[in-house]
């Protein structure tokens, strides 16, 4: 069988089951749709939030990334692994016992006002959507390449899954299937990893295998990776390029973002109790750690293979046409190009002027299994992987849209009359029309999708990160305080980035920048402006009211949680 | 009040924040010290193929997050036992 049949036959297998799920388990009450119930076991829990996490981002472009710039590429992965730490010791446990549905409830609720639940809304809808638009372009990104269909169509077949399951199972449907797609994803990451580190070091496992010899060599595989490096005039792949402020603040905002994003929190809403919670972040950073301590290793064999596969061994080049297939093949999509400068009719990549060869980093990852020669299931398993990925992030970003829209926009502020039933009828409207609003986005894409995402991490690390932090861990922070807090600290980081990425782009360099510290890194800044301006408002302010007081101190410990409640 | 006496909701609260700061000092240490600040320190150790501060920084630090994690549950279901507010 022919890979694109093969790749059919895996992603059509896929969607049949997410589709089958999505039936045995659809949502009847907002309280389903909303937070599957509450009853959902933690293991399950921890997988579905890992599914959640790692998006086409995750999955297609991370590792591709820490191939090209090494060192640096850490900021990645400390960051979107080091914010659930903070999540599970300072967040999860008390919103779960707190005991509502989403993050703007817990914010209107412990700051007492209208006007804090809406800037909650609004960044919680603004940071989804900037996640979404790119997930869709990457469903129609896999699907263009891998069944050869038209991007556009790839989105549509992509927003009718994800419409299937996500409109009609809510947060139940969504977190059944999301247990699927992360049992696909991990397994289609793992097996190529897993081929190649043997193939290249002997060592089964790629976690220790990048830190091993070459078969038939005594260096090191990352010494041979620097000295390659020094040769070709790239940065040393160990010691990276970014300076340490800059590489500790993009670290600190990822982490600080990922602890305050609305779609990773409200998964801790759905298991029974306290003590679940707590658990269920430690699963779901096993689970995501399986991809995250195996991306460095997929990077570094690229690499290595890759420099190897162009340069040839003595590096002097390899013949154009002696050239292994998958170079041609990626050569159609326009990710890899190669430009004959000095007209030897040999390939050559550097990092100097001597460089002959334009790639992409996305290509890292859906090419692996190409350049190192593995079988066409193991091409087939990676597409349906990359799809899963894309797809289980979508769905739970679309809920935290819909809900926004039904429950914290509707239910508790414009429309308190509506009934359980007319909510859930709007939530599910909420959530076809943020597909459909998605699918366009994927479909045209804005050229900003890569430039807001640093947008994304910065605004939740520099609004919802502190307002949940303070209502858990102060009495005394009053609604002035909290209002002050997140209004300054988005306005702050949205100037930041909105002038260098989007006013001044050509001045977006280190010179320029505060401190040394890029926009990506900013968010940092913008976190501990909001804790310093909420601290001294509340100062000047009337105090919290006493029954405010009293529901911090209840959230504080476990007993009496009981599951998620209605209104 | 789920607690015997307000003293005893004190005393839950501040060892609650004990184990929760200790905890964020070996996740400080681990990924901002070991993986950022002394990354160059430390890379002068090796550890088989791998410089000690790369390897903290693409590696250590995750596992060390997730032990963490599952320490503090462990610390914590202990501390609701002793005082008596545990869910079960």
């Amino acid at each position: 069988m022919d890979i694109q049949t093969l790749t059919i036959l895996m992603v059509g297998a896929s969607f049949a089951v997410y589709i089958a799920i999505a039936i045995w388990a659809r949502a009847g009450s907002t309280k389903e749709f909303y937070v599957a119930g509450g009853g959902v076991h933690p293991v399950a829990n921890g997988m579905a939030t890992a599914a959640d996490w790692m998006s086409a981002a995750s999955f297609i472009s991370m590792a591709g990334i820490i191939s090209f710039i090494g060192y640096d590429g850490s900021v990645y992965l400390m960051g979107w692994t080091g914010g659930y730490v903070v999540l599970a010791l300072c967040i999860a446990p008390y919103l779960r016992k707190f005991g509502k549905f989403t993050v703007p409830d817990f914010i209107g609720d412990r700051y007492y006002s209208q006007v804090a639940r809406r800037v909650a809304v609004v960044c919680a809808i603004f940071v989804s959507f900037t996640y979404i638009a790119g997930q869709m372009r990457g469903v129609g990104v896999v699907f263009s390449r891998f069944l050869e269909v038209e991007i556009w169509m790839g989105v549509v077949i992509g927003m009718c899954v994800v419409f299937f399951y996500a409109v009609l199972g809510g947060m139940k449907g969504i977190t059944y299937t999301q247990v699927a797609q992360f049992c696909v994803l991990i397994c289609a990451y793992t097996v190529p990893a897993v081929f190649i580190s043997i193939m290249m070091t002997g060592n089964p496992i790629p976690q220790l295998g990048f830190g091993d010899t070459e078969i038939g060599s005594s260096v090191y595989l990352l010494d041979k990776l620097d000295g390659l490096s020094r040769e070709l005039g790239f940065t040393e792949y160990t010691t990276g390029s970014k300076s340490t402020v800059d590489i500790f603040f993009i670290t600190a905002a990822l982490m600080v973002g990922t602890a305050g994003l609305p779609h990773v929190i409200v998964r801790f809403f759905t298991v029974p109790k306290v003590r679940d919670a707590r658990k269920s972040a430690g699963w779901a950073l096993l689970f995501i750690a399986l991809l995250y301590t195996a991306a460095p290793a997929v990077s570094t064999f690229a690499r290595v293979n890759m420099i190897n596969t162009i340069n040839g061994e003595e590096s002097a080049g390899t013949a154009y046409a002696d050239a292994p297939s998958w170079i041609k093949n990626w050569e159609k999509t326009g990710l890899i190009s190669w430009d004959d400068k000095n007209q030897d009719g040999k390939m050559f990549y550097s990092g100097d002027e001597r460089n002959e060869m334009k790639v992409d980093r996305d290509i890292i990852v859906m090419a692996n299994p190409e350049i190192a020669d593995l079988p066409a299931w193991v091409i087939a398993l990676v597409a349906a992987g990359g799809i899963a990925a894309a797809l289980s992030t979508s769905a739970g970003l679309l809920l935290v849209i819909s809900t926004s829209i039904s429950h914290d926009l509707l239910k508790r502020d414009l429309a308190p009359n509506i009934s359980d039933k007319q909510e859930l009828f709007y939530a599910r409207l909420a959530a076809a029309t943020a597909i459909l609003f998605a699918g366009y986005l994927g479909v045209n894409p804005p050229g900003f999708v890569a430039q807001v995402v640093a947008f994304a991490f910065g605004l939740a690390a520099a609004s919802f990160f502190p307002a949940i932090i303070l209502g858990i861990f102060t009495k005394k922070m009053n609604s002035e305080g909290a209002i002050a807090g997140m209004v300054s600290g988005v306005l702050f980081t949205s100037a930041y980035i909105i002038y260098f990425k989007f006013v001044n782009p050509a001045g977006n360099v280190p010179d320029n920048w505060w401190f040394g510290i890029s926009p990506e890194g900013i968010g940092t800044l913008g976190m501990i402006l909001n804790f310093v301006v909420a601290i001294v408002v509340s100062k000047f302010t009337p105090e919290t009211p006493d029954s405010i007081q009293e529901l911090v101190e209840s959230i504080r410990f476990p007993q009496g949680s009981g599951a998620a409640q209605d209104h | 009040m789920a607690f015997e006496s307000g003293e005893k909701a004190k005393a839950y609260w501040s060892e609650n924040i004990r184990i929760m700061l200790t905890l964020l000092s070996v996740w400080f240490i681990a990924s901002f010290g070991c993986g950022i600040l002394f990354v160059d320190e430390l890379n002068t150790i090796r550890m088989g193929g791998f410089k000690l501060g790369f390897w903290f920084a693409q590696q250590g630090s995750i596992y060390v997050f997730v032990a963490l994690i599952f320490i503090y549950v462990w610390l914590m279901n202990r501390l609701d036992k002793k005082y008596g507010v545990s869910e079960d």
